[in-house]
């Protein structure tokens, strides 16, 4: 059913990726805007505040917003373009509908009746999971919410995920199995304070480049940077202490340095005492890494082991902060919990600059993981499997208990699923699963099975490609809402126009469909507001409390961190004063991590690291970054960033074509010859999809419990391709001069 | 209000080249840009803004008068009508931050947002810079703030420009020796290195 209707390049022809490169008008249309909507940036879990300039009702320029406190005006080049996916000539203005001759243009009314009798229709042939939901974590609170509620309530399937599955869900295992609760346990402002700051798997520079100005801060106040990856990134290039960790080497470096840790003292006797439990096993764990084994798992010197126990111990005051970089693992987990133990182990959190987090990757990495969508969880963080918390959603939503699904599975379970033939039908919102998740053939493989794929979507994604029907979806800025950015502060998004031509804002479509199912009774919204005053009373008494937030109290303190439980509550930025943890008892939990290799590690055959992560101009699987000029043409293409002694023994110079190899598949691109990178290991980022997707060489092999797949390491044998089969898009340095920049090479 | 660059802060993202470009003067056309000091062995890169030289070369060699001086000392950019593309500022520019646009047949170059700074707003590219390695603000709360001083005195072998624009450097650092001719002795008294603390001093 779902291959493409028509070739893919005259499908690109059709629905781009187009470069954008002008506002609506052009440069020179001129004039002063008609207005400034203060709103937020719609790409990565900053939610950097900005002003969108609106004439004629069309967004056309920015205007930073000094005011707003985590990013005082700062933006990087994402938020300064980003303005250019407004009225781009690649927007779905109307239903599509697939047809023999390709895509065409359906009334609503009749899109809609066609998504909601394919679900009914599959549900009553196949059972009520066969029909999935996929949804996105750059979506608003109130419509990770409202797909939570429209799965249980109104298709009653167990299978709805999300693509935060593919981010930070082991961090957010790892903090509620170790402090009961997921969310960052401090605010940004925290960071000038510490004393030594690690940051590890995190291309700070570029992922989340508004936070390198508070690392600077503190630098500048004396602290000390200690950083881990196996790229020198540009945070790296700065740090006081760099670790060059073997990719999938994670626990053991962090066990390692515990080791140091104890064996010297250096650790907070008391605070273990007091507050946490389970501190024994792991000392004992920990006596198995000294520093000389440790540096022979993981490739970092036994002295810089040392030297980052040493600088940790020198600081009152420390934080430690992790992003994808040991997130995307096997052991993702178990890679957090480490870090956490060290964390524990010196009492450093809790207090003015002490603390931990993740930082989050996509916009609402944290407010899209807390409401429902996840298909192990209820609105609050409630678990699923709980009956008491079953109970209360079963109560607060008017429905039966036992109407409830269970657990249902996650992304790649249920790709695998699909594949397999248990599931028949698909809805998907805000997710390009054929660009993001790992081993893409099989993904084109599972799509290709699909009896009914239903997406809605503002642009035509590589994976919309593959849909029945296509629901003319919003951009971030054509509706409102908020979102919680990466350390738990709920903001508010402000609609600065209305979606052009027929598109529809997202959550109006849901609630069409729901009404289609007959379940409209549950969904009595008529704006976004009523569905988040729904989500925070749904919120109350949950681990995960909103329910004293509202839009007036947002706007007011520009932003509340959560938890807030009551109207006068003034919500909670740092996280575990006073040693309280979220744990019924109160206390932290150690959990001893014994370290194991990654799922698929090098061998004769296959010798080779490869790491997959982003670069600064492009964001996730690029369906909206990859259609702004100025933005591809920063870094136009993917290259393998190798290390020179690797260039050498492979017979390959900058700029000449690799082909890289897995066991699941293998693709052809340029190199990038670079001494900042492991000399065992290649980097290739993993926003392109196609023949340029670093997914088709990545490995599926999931986390036990986080069940997050192992982008950040597989094996790979790189080998020089000969010859060379296309031209390909060498980068050079964006001169922002408006032309392409790219540079034809043989 | 003054303008402060320190590229030991910056990370490379291009957020100043393509924020520049939105600036409403100047639109679709970044007037400062970013190098990579050596892509092949670090990740290190420096923004490129005009110094905006008290005594600008720029302008001194302009054959057809197109680079203005303001009164506050900011150095515009090419005057349209005027330029007549010779690129002479370009190579006589001590700090290369002219560039030569065939497209406009003109040299374009940072003239410190004109438009937003005399109207009390920042640079956008200052604005917009996530590391803080481009800076506008006051001389003391940079000076507070931040390990690294400020200085805009740099000596070219015997030729010492000044500048509006200051450069972040190590603390003990008065002026910014960039030519080897600063550490050779001078024809007048051989004895002696033309050196940087003498300058300033
Ligand atoms: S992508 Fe992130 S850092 Fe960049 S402007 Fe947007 S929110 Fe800010
Ligand atoms: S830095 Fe170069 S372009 Fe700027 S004023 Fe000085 S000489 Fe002119
Ligand atoms: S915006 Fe700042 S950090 Fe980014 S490239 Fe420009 S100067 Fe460097």
């Amino acid at each position: 059913m779902a291959h493409l209707p028509l070739p893919e390049a005259q499908l690109i022809d059709q629905y781009g990726p187009h470069l954008n490169y002008e506002p609506p008008g052009g440069w020179h249309a001129g004039g002063p805007p008609d207005r400034l909507v203060k709103t937020h940036c719609c790409f990565c879990g900053i939610q950097c505040g900005i002003q969108l300039k609106v004439k004629d009702e069309k967004v056309v320029g920015f205007e930073p917003w000094t005011d707003f406190p985590v990013n005082e005006g700062k933006l990087c080049p994402k938020g300064v373009k980003r303005y250019l996916q407004n009225n781009h000539p690649d927007r779905i203005l109307a239903p599509l509908l697939r047809t023999k001759r390709g895509f065409e243009q359906f009334p609503w009314e009749d899109a809609l009746s066609l998504v909601a009798g394919n679900m009914r229709r599959i549900q009553k042939a196949y059972g009520k999971d066969a029909f999935a939901i996929l949804s996105g974590a750059s979506m608003t609170n109130e419509k990770s919410y409202l797909m939570g509620k429209f799965a249980r309530v109104a298709l009653g399937t167990a299978n709805i995920d999300y693509n935060g599955r593919l981010c930070m869900v082991s961090a957010g295992a790892g903090n509620k199995m170790a402090f009961g609760m997921d969310r960052a346990a401090n605010p940004w402002s925290d960071i000038p304070l510490a004393q030594c700051i690690i940051v590890t798997g995190s291309n700070v520079g570029e992922c989340f480049p508004i936070l390198t100005d508070y690392l600077w801060r503190a630098r500048d106040n004396g602290a000390k940077l200690i950083v881990i990856d196996p790229r020198m990134t540009p945070i790296a290039r700065t740090a006081d202490l760099f670790l060059p960790v073997r990719p999938g080497r994670d626990s053991a470096l962090m066990n390692g340095i515990l080791h140091v840790l104890v064996e010297r003292g250096w650790i907070d006797q008391a605070f273990i005492d007091a507050h946490t439990t389970g501190f024994e096993q792991v000392l004992e764990t920990v006596k198995a890494y000294p520093p000389q084994r440790t540096a022979e798992i993981t490739g970092v010197p036994a002295a810089s082991i040392v030297r980052a126990a040493e600088l940790w111990a020198e600081a009152e005051r420390s934080m430690l902060m992790h992003a994808r970089g040991i997130e995307h693992h096997t052991k993702g987990v178990e890679n957090v919990l480490s870090c956490i133990n060290l964390v524990l182990a010196t009492g450093r959190i809790g207090r003015p600059g002490c603390g931990y987090g993740t930082i989050t990757g996509q916009g609402n990495g944290q407010g899209g993981r807390e409401h429902g969508q996840r298909c192990n969880q209820l609105p609050g963080g409630r678990d699923i499997e709980n009956p008491q918390h079953r109970q209360e959603i079963a109560t607060f939503w008017g429905v039966e208990e036992s109407e409830l699904p269970q657990k249902g599975l996650t992304a790649v379970e249920l790709f695998n699923a699909i594949n397999d033939g248990t599931i028949k039908g698909l809805l998907s919102i805000s997710f390009n699963p054929l660009v993001s998740l790992p081993d893409a053939a099989l993904t084109r493989a599972a799509l290709e099975k699909l009896e009914f794929y239903a997406v809605i979507e503002p642009f035509m994604s590589e994976t919309a490609r593959h849909a029945d029907v296509i629901l003319a979806g919003s951009l971030q800025e054509e509706d409102e809402g908020t979102v919680t950015n990466g350390e738990g502060r709920v903001i508010r998004l402000r609609q600065s126009v209305k979606p052009p031509g027929d598109a529809r804002v997202d959550w109006d479509i849901i609630i069409d469909l729901a009404q289609r199912l007959g379940k409209g009774e549950f969904f009595p919204y008529t704006k976004t507001e009523d569905i988040f005053q729904e989500l925070c009373r749904a919120s109350a008494g949950a681990p995960i409390d909103y329910s004293g937030i509202s839009y007036a109290k947002i706007e007011h303190n520009m932003g509340v961190f959560w938890p807030c439980p009551a109207p006068d509550h003034p919500g909670t930025p740092r996280l575990f004063e006073g040693g309280v943890f979220a744990h019924p008892d109160g206390k932290a939990r150690f959990h001893v991590i014994e370290y194991r290799p990654p799922a698929e590690d090098i061998d004769a055959e296959y010798p080779l690291f490869m790491t997959s992560g982003r670069v600064v101009s492009q964001y996730l699987s690029g369906t909206q970054t990859r259609r702004i000029g100025p933005l591809v043409d920063q870094y136009p293409g993917p290259q393998v960033e190798m290390h020179p002694q690797l260039a050498t023994q492979l017979g390959v110079k900058n700029g000449e074509i690799v082909r890289v190899e897995s066991r699941r598949g293998e693709l052809t691109l340029p190199a990038l010859v670079v001494k900042t990178i492991r000399p065992d290991t290649i980097f290739i980022p993993y926003h392109w999809p196609g023949d340029q997707s670093a997914n088709r060489v990545t490995n599926r092999a999931l986390d036990p419990i986080s069940k997050i797949p192992e982008f950040k390491v597989c094996a790979v044998r790189v080998t020089k391709a000969t010859p060379p089969v296309v031209p390909l898009i060498r980068v050079v340095p964006f001169n922002g001069h408006g032309a392409a920049k790219g540079e034809q090479v043989q | 209000m003054e303008f402060f660059v320190d590229p030991s802060r910056c990370i490379g993202c291009q957020a100043c080249a393509q924020a520049c470009a939105e600036c409403d003067s100047h639109r679709g056309i970044s007037m400062i840009h970013l190098d990579f000091v050596d892509r092949s062995s670090s990740p290190q890169t420096t923004p490129t803004v005009c110094m905006h030289c008290d005594d600008p070369t720029c302008a001194r060699v302009c054959p057809a008068d197109a680079i203005k001086q303001t009164a506050e000392g900011v150095v515009q950019s090419a005057l349209k009508p005027r330029c007549v593309g010779c690129s002479n500022c370009v190579l006589a520019c001590p700090f290369g931050v002219p560039r030569y646009i065939p497209a406009l047949d003109q040299m374009m170059k940072c003239d410190m947002c004109y438009d937003r700074t005399s109207a009390g707003l920042k640079p956008m590219c200052a604005t917009v810079c996530p590391s803080g390695a481009l800076y506008y603000g006051s001389r003391e709360t940079i000076v507070q703030m931040r390990r690294e001083q400020p200085t805009n005195t740099f000596v070219f072998g015997r030729r010492v420009v000044t500048t509006k624009v200051s450069l972040m450097v190590s603390a003990n650092t008065s002026a910014l020796e960039v030519d080897i001719a600063s550490f050779l002795p001078s024809p007048e008294d051989p004895s002696a290195g033309n050196n940087p603390q003498q300058v300033a001093a």
